[in-house]
């Protein structure tokens, strides 16, 4: 038997802490708690959790900065737990280079789910060649791409935006990284090829292009693909 | 917060400088003739009727139709002001009625005769000025103007008809006009005027064969011809100018013209003006002042010389020097002159050939590569003898008799030591004496020393004695020697004491300035400031200073400072008013509303009037031209103290306005993640439940119970949050492309439960584009509506969105079919706290009045109305923003 996943809890809330502690260690995590940035940070050195929930408005270091000093050394996945504000917050943490948001009050299996993905995300030892989610099948070595079976015909920029969301399924992708890495530099707040792109995609691959399941909108952050399980 | 929001103090400048340059000035339109009658009135009323035809507020300000029937009758039909009638010495006096035509403020005035002199005690003293008010209020000006009353030309026209002009008008106020020349053949003018068409003044109808001989009519036509042609001229190279080709001058040539008290520097001036026009050079008037001090007329015609080429359009020079030549020169030097313009000297005199050559010849010699243009120049004539006979005539008796006695007592003390030592030792003490007086006195009154002395040695002490004979050949050389020595020594310690007076005046100028500046730059406030310039000033030229600055308001102009050491009266104030409001110098010893008691000066910096400074002299009439320039460098030092006052305030303000919208900020987010944090634990503690294992019916209702109140209570703090945000006037809109249906699901998800008991109908078109909106802000918009029907409506009932785009606008409607709406006037639901009667449950009135405010912030609105099939609808409007190009590519 594997030994549990470690989480390092950084919240200056006693009361989130808490919680957070009962909740994880019902369902089979062992966890760590942190009062302040620094406090984790230096835990993080110490105990190399398996992953890392961190609440972005921290008193003493911003969540930006205390993101920026772990991923100096550290690839070990990062949660943001955040308000609910403009989106603004959640974005740089995102940019910074963290793998997922939960907004307070956030639902426990949501967080759940997400932690989930975050740590299978982080321990697959290598890229599968082939997606599949639902009836959607997407190979990444012949880039051919099937709906039920159905070969799809996608325009290069719609590959290469499916491909990039595909193989980060489950984890939200920033509107800007993903212009940067589909359009190239340049074109980071070119948002509205975004829309239009995202759009052609849903028309081609979703079920119900209204209530679309593959591919998600963050509202004012990202796109996040359906993970896979 | 993002920088580009913060207000900075450049933007806010540029803002200013925008509001000021909208304020746009009228356009001036002359019909100008070669003289009278040749039907220029009637030219401009035609011109008038036609753009009355046309649409356009035109209204007759002032006609001159000397009852003219054709002209009359042209005039009738089109609106009039009413004239202002002055009384003066008896006489009714018809004038223009400047302030009715303000308050009227038509689109086009017109406003005969721009040379008219105006009744004493007017605003202004000419009629040209009144339009230039009118045009910088915005008014286009139709005007007439005879040629000869042009300033520039006025010479010219002198000398064809030998009738000199009184009226004039500068050419600077013809800058901006735009010229129609009202051509008639001088043959044709002369029927006209055989049969009686012309009206003439009284006074120049004895002048009437002289001026309009067939010969003078041709010469004046050629003079109007050339002028309108230059103009014309003028017009293009503005317009290249304009258009950013950043031409040159022409012919890079710069002129200088010196300028002196003599009466014939006006119309060098005028001459070298002509030049400059035709060369499209800029150019120079340099006075070079000398250690002699002026007799007050030569000071007061200087002045109007030096005002003369300032209204051409010259800049101004005064240099100090005794050498007039080495004065040009230097000057024309530092200033890269190319051209020298001088005046023909009268006559030439014996100083000169002492001096080495006359001014002329070393003028000439010493110019080097500049050129220089000698020209013969009319003056008053009249007025050159007294000038001389002034410098001595005007005897200053009180002077004179101190000398006179001083005398005397060397005499009573020769007489003593008379018994001692000889008559030629006598004569050292007169000299003496002499000397020391040349100390304290000017050179009449030394002059005077010397001749009295001389007289009184011989009289009194040269044998024989008690006679004015002189004995032998010796004596005599030595009596004529004495008084040459005395005379030029007194002379020669005269002239050092007038350099040192000069010398010292300079000096005075240079530490008053310098005093000021020290001391601007040491206030520490603007208080302090205030009150440093009004001491300064005051001290400096020895006057009443007041100071007065805009309004806050900047409405009412300006208020006087209330640490100023002069009190205006309620007339000083109108005229400081009107300083400040047109940027000009007003009151004594200028051209505007010169009958007030002081002398207001506007504190110009940039485009903008900072304040006025209003001087009283203690004891001069009007300022030497050193003392102008002094005022003038230190008005402009001041300006730009207050310039930067006002720049360092705008700056306080927009940091403070940061700083509280920093704190504003931080205290919401504190408050929001105060709130929040508990509300996350209830909802976590919730869901915990829930997955911590399987739960019976009851407690599964309870979790999604505390689970949907969770839920409601977070929107609440969110909307008090939001309210809070949008009351401080902190709300920032974040514009980008979404996708309106992620916009919809998003707020569909926020809603949760609410919305399980209805219906939701979407109907948003499928090819509708990407929108450019405030994603926060319009989620917020469509939680709150959507909820807002949820709530007021029976369940089971449908909602039904509909998205469309509409005559520019993206329209977001939300329908009910509930109840409908409360009585009363729909819009006021968006008021604070107003409830609709049927409210079941929760909205605490709240709701529709952030839905307004984020409609709002957005530039969009909102309206609420009951549907005609019943049921409520709400209609947001958001402006549409039309999708940029995004490249195509091949499948």
């Amino acid at each position: 038997m594997t030994e549990k996943p470690l989480i390092l809890v950084i919240d200056d809330e006693p009361q989130i802490r808490r919680l957070l502690t009962v909740t994880l260690e019902a369902n089979a995590y062992r966890v760590l708690p942190a009062v302040s940035g620094q406090e984790g940070l230096v835990l993080a050195a110490q105990h190399r959790p398996a992953l890392v929930i961190l609440d972005i408005g921290l008193p003493d270091l911003s969540g930006q900065e205390v993101l920026r000093r772990l991923r100096e050394w550290s690839q070990t996945p990062v949660i943001v737990l955040s308000v609910q504000d403009d989106g603004k917050g959640k974005v740089a943490a995102l940019d910074a280079g963290a793998d997922d948001y939960v907004t307070k009050p956030f639902n426990t299996d949501e967080l759940l789910a997400r932690l989930r993905v975050a740590l299978r995300r982080s321990t697959k030892p290598a890229e599968a060649a082939v997606v599949h989610v639902k009836n959607l099948v997407v190979d990444l070595a012949t880039r051919r791409v099937t709906v039920g079976g159905q070969a799809v015909k996608l325009s290069v920029i719609e590959y290469n935006l499916l491909r990039l969301l595909a193989r980060h399924a489950g984890k939200v992708l920033t509107h800007r990284q993903i212009l940067l890495e589909v359009w190239g530099p340049g074109h980071e707040n070119d948002t509205h090829y975004l829309r239009v792109y995202i759009a052609h995609l849903r028309e081609k691959l979703e079920s119900n292009p209204e209530l679309p399941e593959l591919i998600l909108t963050e509202l004012g952050v990202g796109y996040r693909f359906l993970a896979t399980d | 917060m993002t920088k580009r929001d913060r207000p900075n103090p450049d933007v806010l400048l540029a803002a200013l400088q925008r509001d000021e340059a909208r304020r746009q000035r009228g356009r001036l339109k002359v019909f100008l003739g070669m003289c009278a009658g040749v039907g220029k009135t009637y030219a401009m009323l035609e011109a008038a009727r036609r753009e009355f035809a046309a649409g356009r507020d035109v209204v007759i300000g002032y006609l001159e139709t000397h009852g003219r029937k054709e002209t009359d009758a042209l005039a009738e039909g089109l609106p009039a002001l009413p004239h202002l009638t002055v009384e003066y010495r008896g006489l009714q006096l018809r004038e223009f009625d400047l302030d009715a035509a303000l308050t009227r403020q038509p689109k086009l005035l017109l406003v005969d005769e721009f040379a008219h002199a105006n009744a004493p005690e007017s605003r202004h003293p000419k009629r040209y000025q009144d339009v230039l008010e009118l045009l910088s209020a915005g008014i286009d000006v139709y005007t007439t103007l005879n040629i000869q009353h042009l300033e520039s030309r006025a010479e010219a026209v002198a000398q064809i008809t030998g009738v000199r002009i009184q009226e004039t008008v500068p050419d600077t106020a013809l800058t901006e006009a735009e010229f129609e020349l009202v051509d008639l053949p001088p043959d044709e003018l002369r029927a006209r005027l055989a049969a009686g068409k012309v009206y003439l003044p009284e006074r120049a109808a004895t002048a009437q064969d002289r001026f309009f001989r067939p010969g003078n009519l041709a010469a004046l036509r050629e003079l109007a011809l050339r002028f309108t042609a230059e103009h014309v001229g003028l017009d293009v190279l503005a317009e290249r100018r304009a258009q950013g080709a950043g031409t040159p001058w022409k012919s890079g040539q710069r002129l200088l013209v010196a300028v002196s008290a003599s009466p014939t520097s006006a119309s060098l001036v005028r001459w070298t003006r002509r030049l400059a026009g035709e060369l499209h050079a800029p150019w120079l008037a340099v006075y070079v002042e000398a250690t002699r001090a002026l007799s007050e007329p030569d000071q007061a015609r200087l002045a109007r010389h030096l005002s003369l080429a300032r209204e051409l359009g010259a800049e101004i020079i005064t240099t100090t020097d005794d050498d007039v030549v080495r004065g040009i020169l230097r000057t024309a030097r530092e200033q890269n002159a190319t051209q020298i313009v001088v005046g023909k000297p009268a006559g030439w005199r014996v100083v000169e050939l002492l001096r080495g050559g006359s001014v002329l010849n070393r003028l000439i010699h010493e110019s080097g590569p500049i050129d220089v243009h000698v020209v013969r120049a009319e003056g008053e004539k009249a007025a050159r003898p007294p000038v001389r006979a002034e410098s001595f005539g005007k005897l200053d008796f009180r002077t004179y008799a101190a000398v006179a006695g001083v005398v005397a007592g060397v005499t009573v003390l020769n007489a003593v030591l008379d018994r001692f030592v000889g008559f030629y030792a006598l004569a050292l003490t007169y000299l003496l004496g002499v000397v020391v007086l040349a100390l304290f006195v000017g050179r009449g009154p030394v002059f005077f020393a010397a001749t009295l002395s001389a007289l009184l040695w011989n009289y009194f002490f040269l044998p024989p004695r008690f006679t004015l004979f002189v004995m032998n050949f010796q004596d005599g050389m030595m009596f004529t020697m004495y008084f040459v020595v005395a005379l030029v020594l007194g002379q020669l310690t005269a002239r050092i004491r007038a350099q040192q007076t000069t010398e010292r005046q300079r000096e005075e100028r240079a530490t008053a300035l310098y005093l000021l500046t020290r001391e601007l730059a040491e206030s520490p406030d603007l208080a302090q400031l205030l009150a440093v310039v009004i001491q300064q000033v005051g001290r400096a030229f020895r006057a009443d200073v007041a100071l007065s600055l805009p309004d806050e308001t900047q409405a009412a102009p300006v208020t006087t400072y209330f640490a100023s050491s002069w009190v205006l009266t309620e007339k000083e104030q109108t005229v400081a008013a009107w300083a400040f409001q047109h940027r000009q110098a007003a009151g004594r010893g200028t051209d505007n509303l010169p009958a007030s008691e002081g002398l207001h000066l506007p504190l110009v910096a940039g485009t903008r009037a900072t304040g006025v400074l209003s001087l009283r002299f203690h004891d001069v009439a009007t300022l030497s031209p050193a003392q102008r320039d002094l005022l003038d460098a230190f008005i402009r030092q001041i300006a730009l103290v207050f310039d930067r006052e006002r720049l360092r305030d705008a700056e306080t303000q927009a940091r403070l306005l940061a700083e509280s919208e920093r704190i504003g900020t931080m205290l919401l987010n504190s408050v929001s993640h105060e709130l929040r944090t508990p509300l996350a634990a209830i909802s976590s503690v919730a869901s915990g439940l829930h997955a911590a294992g399987p739960l019976n019916p009851a407690q599964e209702s309870l979790t999604v119970e505390l689970d949907e109140a969770t839920r409601r209570l977070n929107r609440l703090v969110q909307n008090l949050l939001d309210l809070s945000r949008l009351e401080a006037g902190h709300l920032r809109t974040n514009a980008d492309w979404h996708d309106l249906r992620d916009l919809l699901r998003a707020a569909q998800q926020n809603l949760g439960r609410s919305l399980d008991r209805h219906e939701i109908k979407v109907d948003v078109p499928g090819d509708l584009p990407p929108v450019k909106l405030d994603a926060v802000l319009t989620e917020q918009i469509l939680v709150n509506l959507l909820g807002n029907a949820a709530v007021h409506t029976p369940a089971g009932t449908r909602i039904e969105f509909q998205a469309r785009r509409e005559a520019g606008q993206l329209v977001l409607q939300v329908r009910d079919h509930g109840p409908g709406l409360p009585p009363g006037d729909p819009q006021r639901l968006f008021d604070r706290f107003q409830r609709g009667q049927a409210a079941v449950a929760g909205g605490t009135g709240i709701g529709l009045s952030l839905v307004k405010g984020f409609a709002e912030a957005q530039g969009g609105s909102v309206r609420a109305e009951n549907h005609a099939g019943g049921g409520a609808m709400f209609t947001v409007k958001l402006p549409w923003t039309q999708l940029p190009p995004v490249p195509e590519e091949k499948e």
